[in-house]
Formats: C-alpha cells, structure tokens, sequence
C-alpha cells in the first residue's frame, strides 16, 4: 500500500471532525455563504475542501459515488482506508463526489420518497473556482439574498420544483465550500 | 478538565457523524422529522437525550455553552447538562444568553434576541405534532407527505368551540416555509414568534422518540391559526416582581401557603441582567 493512502487524514479525528462539520453545518444552514474547510491532505485531483468533507461525514454506512476523474485508483484507495465508505453506482448513493459535468445526469440519484425525503443523495462538487457573483438564491438560510457561481441554472431550479424532495450540494474548491440545499429557490 | 476515557463530547466519531448527516438533511428540508438512531446517554429519557446527542455532535471545542431548563441556568436539569459537557469535552460553558455559542434549551427560547453564529439546540419530547391526534406513525408520515394538515386545524377549532379561543397555550404547532407542520417542543405559545426569523441556527433533538429536525436562519414560521381567530402570543399579565419587565415571559411562583404569589421572568439570565442594570420590581428584596 502506498503511503500517499495512509497520509492525509486527519491528525486529530475528533476535533477537526468537529470544526469541519460546523463549517460545513454554516454553508448548508446558510446557503451561498463561504466557509473555510480544511484538515485533510487527500491525492489530486480530490481538493483539500471535498477530502476533509468526505472524512467528516462518510463511513461504512455511507454508499459513495465517484464520478469521472474522481473515480482513480489512488482516491479510491484514500477513502477506503479513510472512511470504508462502499463505492456504488449513483442510482445508490448517499453521497456523489466529482466534477459537475462528471455527475450528470443529475436524475440518476435518489431524491428520496415523499414520506422520507431525507433519503436523497448529497453530491459534492469540484468547482475549478467559487465566487460570490452569479446566480441569486432565496430561501431558508438567506435573509434577502444571496449570490453563488453556480455550473448552471436550469438544473437548481428543476431541483428546487421537486420540494421536498431533491438533492442538496455542496460545492468545493480548494479549501472553501458553499452549499445549495433543495430548499433554496435559484433565480 | 476533560475525563480522558471519553472521545470528545461523549459520542464516538461514527454516532457523530450519523447525527450530523441528520442535522444536514434536516436543514435542507426545514420542519421535517429525520430520523436518527438515538443512542443511551448516561441519562434517562425526557432529560435531553436527544438536544444532548445534537449537542455532541455540534460542539467545537472553543464553542461557549450554556444550557437553560425552563428558562433557568440553576435547575438540576440544566447544571447537570452543563457540568457532562465541561468534563466529556472540555469547553468553556456560560449563563450568559450573549456570550454563548451554543445553548441547549429545554421549553424555552431565551428573551435576548440571538445573534449570527449561535446555535440553539432544543429538547424535544413528541416531536411529532399531529401525535396526538393520530397515533399511528405510518399514517402521520403520510399526512405529512400528502400536507394533509385539516385535522390539526380541527383541533384548534374544537378549541374555540370549547372554550372560545385556541387554548393551546404551550407545544403551539407551527408551519415552516409553507410545508411542514412542525412541533416547536413545548415552549410557552409566548415564544412561538420567535422561531421566525431568526439570526440563529436552530436544532430540534427528540431522543426517545429518535427525530431530529431544524430551522435555518431566518426561515419563514407561522403558528397556525384562523382568520377570525389569530395567533396571539400570551403571558400572564403582570410585570416581573424582580425586575419589573412587563414584556419577558414570567412564571407564577406561590410564596406562602395563604395564596401569597409573585410572577418573575422565567429566563433568569436576562432577568439578572436588568436587576444588575439598576431595573426593581416589587417584590425585589
């Protein structure tokens, strides 16, 4: 095995799991707003941002789908030994992680069921940038509104239609992350 | 000082996780009741094992908490609460409702309007709030997929039949965002405006019954009511015998046993602050 694999991980568990999920908590209860998540040290192409979410919320009971350049022997073995995270096809994932043309289409994941919509997948996206310029958002989280580079437009809003059900994203770049969830209406 | 034989705030780190996913699902679908596979605490059930769960999983170790039972920071509930975390994690803990990062709250919303960057675990006992109403959980699941909410309304209708005006006066439903009819926890109907439009992030934990739910800041929650029959936050009309506050909640306490009573702020913090800030009511020593 080689040591890129056992490296990266986080040097406190508890600790650094604990401030991580806080940061990640912030940027899903406000969406838009940015929020800085670093700890791991993952392999490229997996940036520091999408590794450190993957160690905080994935484990053996968290079905992962890697999509495109993502989907490499050496990030496969990374989150295996990191997390034990299964790796399955998107139709069965909990969470999704690659590039945003990687991932479509976005109807291959589950959006959950009326009666458990919480059942529905969480896919992290590797943004080449994040800004605070594009698209508006409104909705729970945002007081009047708030602005996200967003891949594109027509996706979020069918996304936004399926309330209650739907899938929320979190998008990474670098060492900073925002998040969309379903409720948030994009315009 | 932290007692080393446990991981950080109690919880192992796979339980953590499984209840911060909930939390995330439960943020992005405001209202709705995510189940979590509840764990024993060194407590028992109906003492917060649910808001201490949520609290385990969110605390950091530089966060400031504060724990509220009713409103008070003394009862045993809250100092038992306060005194678990500041030996399983380590962190700083407060009365203040101001300096606190995170503040576990059991029936009440503390008067001090909170801030960005504060997070407010409540307690929760039924989370379910068509219950009683319907005790079959397979079909209040399906009355809240379907918005089927028409018999919550007939409650409080049969209310105003009864009695003349919605006597629900604690556990007051309300509707988040338009979608879901969620259970505040039994905080006073007093406290029910105070959900809406919130800077802070607010988290719902219900142990026994293994729910967890939540509201992102500044999310639209509306308590139901009727066009001719509108919401109406009450508290008993007196001013605080302390410190003489005529608009925070207050509780009626018996002094005597010749029915000698006083009425005094339920939220101590912020009654001691005003007393502290030169403000006198009637009863004050």
């Amino acid at each position: 095995m080689r040591v890129q694999t056992l490296e990266g991980g986080f040097s406190e568990p508890a600790m650094q799991a604990a401030q991580a999920f806080r940061a990640v908590m912030d940027a899903m209860a406000r969406p838009g707003s940015f929020q800085t998540l670093n700890g791991a040290t993952p392999p490229a192409p997996l940036s520091a941002a999408a590794g450190t979410v993957v160690l905080t919320l994935c484990d053996t009971d968290t079905p992962l789908y890697l999509a495109g350049a993502l989907d490499c022997a050496e990030v496969r073995a990374w989150i295996s030994f990191h997390t034990g995270a299964p790796f399955v096809a998107a139709a069965d994932c909990m969470f999704a992680l690659g590039g945003w043309a990687d991932l479509m289409p976005l109807s291959a994941y589950p959006t959950g069921t009326s009666e458990y919509p919480d059942r529905s997948a969480t896919l992290i996206v590797e943004m080449g940038t994040l800004s605070g310029e594009g698209h508006s958002l409104r909705g729970p989280g945002i007081r009047d509104t708030a602005h996200l580079s967003l891949p594109e437009l027509e996706a979020f809003q069918v996304n936004h239609l399926q309330f209650p059900l739907g899938l929320d994203f979190i998008f990474a770049s670098g060492e900073s992350i925002a998040a969309l969830p379903r409720s948030t209406e994009v315009f | 000082m932290t007692d080393q034989a446990y991981n950080f705030a109690y919880l192992d780190e796979q339980t953590k996780r499984m209840i911060r996913r909930a939390i995330l699902k439960g943020l992005a679908i405001p209202g709705y009741q995510v189940p979590f596979a509840s764990r024993e605490m060194p407590m028992p059930y109906g003492w917060g094992t649910g808001g201490v769960q949520v609290s385990a999983a969110v605390l950091c170790p530089d966060d400031c908490f504060k724990v509220i039972d009713q409103g008070a920071d003394d009862t045993t509930n809250a100092v038992s609460i306060r005194s678990f975390f500041e030996r399983t994690a380590g962190i700083k803990t407060t009365t203040s409702t101001k300096a606190a990062t995170v503040i576990q709250t059991r029936h009440r919303v503390p008067e001090m309007p909170l801030s960005e960057g504060q997070i407010l675990v409540y307690q929760v006992p039924i989370p379910e709030p068509l219950r009683f109403l319907e005790p079959r959980e397979s079909e209040t699941r399906k009355m809240h997929s379907l918005e089927e909410y028409g018999l919550m309304h007939v409650k409080l209708y049969e209310d105003i039949a009864r009695h003349g005006h919605i006597a629900t006066s604690y556990a007051y439903p309300v509707k988040v965002e338009g979608r879901y009819v969620m259970d505040p926890s039994p905080i006073p109907k007093f406290d029910n405006p105070k959900l809406s439009d919130s800077a802070a992030i607010q988290l719902f934990g219900a142990g026994r019954e293994q729910r967890i739910y939540a509201l992102p800041p500044y999310s639209r929650v509306v308590s139901l009511d009727f066009e001719d029959h509108p919401f109406e936050a009450s508290k008993a009309d007196h001013s605080c015998g302390l410190c003489a506050a005529e608009d925070s909640y207050l509780d009626e306490v018996i002094v005597d046993d010749v029915g000698g009573r006083m009425f005094v702020c339920s939220d101590t913090d912020f009654c001691e602050a005003r007393r502290a800030a030169g403000h006198k009511g009637k009863d004050a020593a």
